[in-house]
C-alpha cells in the first residue's frame, strides 16, 4: 500500500508540475544540434516521461500507421475512454473503485503521439509485432509453466508468489529494457558523467550506468535482470547495446529468450523537450524478423522531481494475494470456477 | 648539485613541512607509532564545473554492518547447517568515543531488536515492519547503512544540480540534489540528500527516511526523525574519508559521529553489479502462504 502512496505522490507532482509538453517525435528536424556538455557529448540530461496512449501495436481495425487531425482526435478520445478509470458509467460502486485506482495513474497516458501514429511499432510498417515462431520443447514446457502460473493468479488462486509476475514480485519493472509505457511511474532520469550516461528509470529504483567508453561488456557467464549494458554515440545519438540477460523465463518482452534476444536502443535528442527513444529487438527462436519501436521522451518541467519508488519493502499485495488465494481453496474454488464479481469489484 | 643545495637550505632553515607538501602525497605511510594516516594538503582532480571529481566505485572495508561498535567473531544464524558460512567477522567500532549514546528507553528497544533480527511475521500490514533487521528481508537499507554494508556503490557526477549514488544492494539509488530548498515531500527509505560543497568535501544532508531502517545487524536503529550529516573528503586518488553525523533527539541523547575511509576499486573494467535480493528473501517472508501441494 505504501508503495502505492509513493506512486501517488509522485503522480501528484505530476499533475502539478508539468505543463502541456508536446513534442514533435519523429518530425523535428533533422538539423537539430542538441547542447553538449563540458566533455563533449550530446547532452540527454534531465527527466523525462514516456507516457502515451498510442498502443505499441496498430489495433485490427486502423488501417493507416499516421493519422490526420481529425482521426486523430478521435482516435485519442477512443482509446481515453478505455484506459481512464474516471468514467461514470459503471454504478455507483464501480465508479467510486475506479476513481480510487485513477489516482495514482498518469494523465500523461491518455494522449497519442504528437505525430499521430496509430502504433509505436513503425516496422514492421503494419505496426505489429511479427508473427511467433514455434518455440522448442523445452521452451515450450516452460512456457507453459509460466502461462500456468500466470493463468491461477488471474483467477485469484495463485499457489505460490512465483505464480506472479516478476513486476507484481517487485523484481523488476519498467527498468528492463525495451522501456515501454505503463499506467504510472514513466519517469527516466539522465545523468551524464565523462565516459557514462546513466539512466535511472523511477520503477524500480535501479540505474543502468552505461559505459561509452568502448570497454568490453561482462564475460559471457555473468548474466543479470537487467543485461549488461554498453553505449556508443553516432553523431548526436546514443546506440546502446544489452546483453548477458539472465534466463528466468517471463523476464524479458513477450516471454523472449534470453539465449538469442538482442536489443538495440538509441536515444536522440530531437529538440529542446523531446528525446526519439527507438529500440529494435530481435530473437529467432521467438519472432519471425525484428521489430522496431519509435516513443517520444517528453522532457518534464524541473519543478517535477523523481522520487524514491519502494516496491518490495511494503509488497502487501503478495500476501493478500496468497492467503486470499488459501480463503477461496477453502470455499471449494478452482481455477476456471470461481464466485462471481461483486457489484463494483473490478477483476 | 643545485639541488642538493636546496634541500639542504631547506632542511637547514627547518622547512621541513613545506618540504614534505611538495613531494607526492605519502598516504598509507605508517606514523612513527605505526599506524597509517593520509597525507594533509591532498587536493583532488577537479570536472568541469571545478567541483572535485569523486567519479567512481567506492567501498568500505569496515565490518560495521554487523555492528557499528567493537564487536567480536561470532558463528552466524544456523550454524548448524551452513558451519562457518555467514559467521560475523570481529571489528573495531566505527563511532566516535566507541559508544551510540542511547536514552534508557531507547538501548532497551535496540537489545529486544537484536533478539528479534531473524523473525519475520508479515501476516498483517499493521505490524509488517515489526521483526527482523530490513537487511534480511531485503529492504533498501537507508543512510548511513547503504555506505558500509558489505557491497560496492557508484558515484556518477556530471556538471549538473544532480549526483546520483547507485548501490549495488537491491539495486537502491539517491539522487543528490545540490544547493536545494524543497524539503522532502514525504518519507522514502532511502531519505531525501541535499548536497553542497564545503570546500573539497561533499556535504550531504539527508532528511525524510523511513523510520523502518536499522543502523545494522546489532538492532541499532532510529525514529523517523533521524537527521544525517554525510561528508565525502577525498584524501588520495584512491581514498574518501566518510563521516557521517546522526541525529534523533527521539532515540539518542545528543548528536553522534561515525568514520571510516571509502577505498576505490581498481579491478580492471569493476562495474556495479546486480544484487536483486527480493527472490532470495520471497521463502522467508511468504513461503508460509503458498499451498501446501505447492511446497
Amino acid at each position: 500500500m505504501r508503495n502505492r502512496i509513493f506512486a501517488l505522490i509522485a503522480a501528484l507532482v505530476v499533475v502539478v508540475g508539468v505543463g502541456l509538453v508536446v513534442p514533435a517525435a519523429g518530425q523535428a528536424p533533422k538539423t537539430y544540434n542538441p547542447p553538449k556538455t563540458p566533455w563533449g557529448d550530446p547532452d540527454l540530461q534531465g527527466v523525462w516521461n514516456d507516457a502515451t496512449s498510442t498502443p505499441l501495436q496498430r489495433p485490427g481495425n486502423v488501417g493507416v500507421g499516421v493519422l490526420n487531425d481529425e482521426e486523430a482526435e478521435e482516435f485519442q478520445k477512443s482509446l481515453a475512454h478505455d484506459l481512464t478509470r474516471d468514467r461514470r458509467d459503471g454504478g455507483n460502486a464501480a465508479d467510486v473503485n475506479r476513481a480510487y485506482n485513477e489516482h495514482w495513474m498518469d494523465a500523461r497516458r491518455l494522449k497519442i503521439t504528437a505525430d499521430k501514429r496509430t502504433s509505436l511499432i513503425v516496422d514492421p510498417p503494419d505496426g505489429r509485432i511479427p508473427p511467433l515462431v514455434q518455440a522448442s520443447p523445452e521452451r515450450q514446457k516452460v512456457q507453459a509453466a509460466r502461462a500456468a502460473g500466470a493463468a491461477r493468479f488471474a483467477a485469484g488462486l495463485p499457489d505460490h508468489y512465483t505464480d506472479m509476475s516478476w513486476p507484481v514480485r517487485c523484481v523488476v519493472r519498467t527498468d528492463v529494457p525495451p522501456y515501454l509505457p505503463t499506467i504510472y511511474n514513466n519517469d527516466f532520469q539522465i545523468f551524464q558523467s565523462p565516459g557514462y550516461v546513466t539512466i535511472a528509470p523511477e520503477m524500480i529504483h535501479s540505474a543502468r550506468i552505461i559505459p561509452v567508453d568502448g570497454r568490453p561488456h561482462l564475460n559471457k557467464g555473468l548474466k543479470q535482470w537487467l543485461g549488461d549494458t554498453r553505449g556508443h554515440w553516432e553523431g548526436s545519438t546514443l546506440v546502446v547495446e544489452t546483453t548477458n540477460f539472465r534466463a528466468d523465463e517471463g523476464v524479458l518482452f513477450q516471454g523472449a529468450n534470453s539465449a538469442t534476444f538482442t536489443i538495440t536502443e538509441r536515444f536522440t535528442r530531437v529538440a529542446p523537450d523531446a528525446i526519439n527513444y527507438e529500440f529494435t529487438v530481435a530473437d529467432p527462436s521467438t519472432w519471425t524478423k525484428p521489430w522496431t519501436a519509435l516513443i517520444p521522451w517528453n522532457k518534464v518541467d524541473p519543478a517535477e522531481q523523481m522520487f524514491e519508488y519502494a516496491c518490495h519493502e511494503d509488497n502487501f499485495d503478495i500476501v493478500h494475494f496468497l492467503t486470499g488465494a488459501r480463503l477461496r481453496e477453502k470455499n471449494g474454488e478452482t481455477v476456471g470456477q470461481q464466485r462471481p464479481a461483486r457489484a463494483g469489484e473490478e477483476r | 648539485m643545485q639541488r642538493r643545495r636546496t634541500v639542504a637550505f631547506l632542511a637547514g632553515a627547518g622547512a621541513l613541512a613545506v618540504l614534505s607538501l611538495a613531494l607526492p602525497p605519502l598516504f598509507g605511510q605508517p606514523r612513527p607509532n605505526g599506524a597509517p594516516q593520509f597525507a594533509a594538503g591532498y587536493r583532488a582532480p577537479r570536472i568541469a564545473d571545478g567541483h572535485p571529481d569523486l567519479n567512481g566505485i567506492w567501498q568500505a572495508m569496515v565490518t560495521a554492518n554487523w555492528d557499528l561498535q567493537d564487536h567480536e567473531a561470532k558463528a552466524g544464524p544456523h550454524n548448524e547447517l551452513v558451519g562457518a558460512y555467514g559467521a560475523q567477522p570481529a571489528g573495531q567500532g566505527i563511532v566516535e568515543g566507541g559508544e551510540i549514546p542511547y536514552k534508557p528507553d531507547a538501548l532497551a528497544k535496540k537489545n529486544t531488536r537484536f533478539e528479534n533480527r531473524l523473525k519475520v511475521d508479515v501476516s498483517s500490514d499493521k505490524t509488517w515492519h515489526d521483526l527482523g533487521d530490513p537487511e534480511m528481508k531485503c529492504y533498501m537499507p537507508g543512510v548511513p547503512r547503504a555506505t558500509y554494508m558489505p557491497f560496492p556503490f557508484q558515484i556518477v557526477q556530471g556538471t549538473s544540480p544532480y549526483i546520483l549514488m547507485a548501490y549495488e544492494f537491491t539495486s537502491a539509488t539517491r539522487i543528490i540534489r545540490m544547493d536545494w530548498k524543497q524539503q522532502a515531500p514525504t518519507d522514502s527509505w532511502m531519505g531525501w540528500s541535499r548536497g553542497r560543497w564545503d570546500g573539497d568535501t561533499l556535504v550531504v544532508d539527508v532528511t525524510g527516511q523511513r523510520e523502518e531502517t536499522w543502523f545494522d545487524r546489532a538492532g541499532d536503529y532510529h525514529s523517523d526523525a533521524l537527521h544525517v550529516v554525510e561528508r565525502y573528503t577525498p584524501v588520495s586518488p584512491y581514498h574518501m574519508v566518510y563521516e557521517a553525523t546522526i541525529e534523533d533527539p527521539n532515540v539518542f541523547t545528543r548528536p553522534w559521529k561515525i568514520s571510516f575511509p571509502l577505498y576505490r576499486r581498481m579491478e580492471k573494467n569493476v562495474q556495479l553489479l546486480e544484487f536483486k535480493c527480493v527472490p532470495f528473501t520471497e521463502e522467508l517472508l511468504f513461503g508460509k502462504f503458498i499451498k501446501q501441494a505447492a511446497r
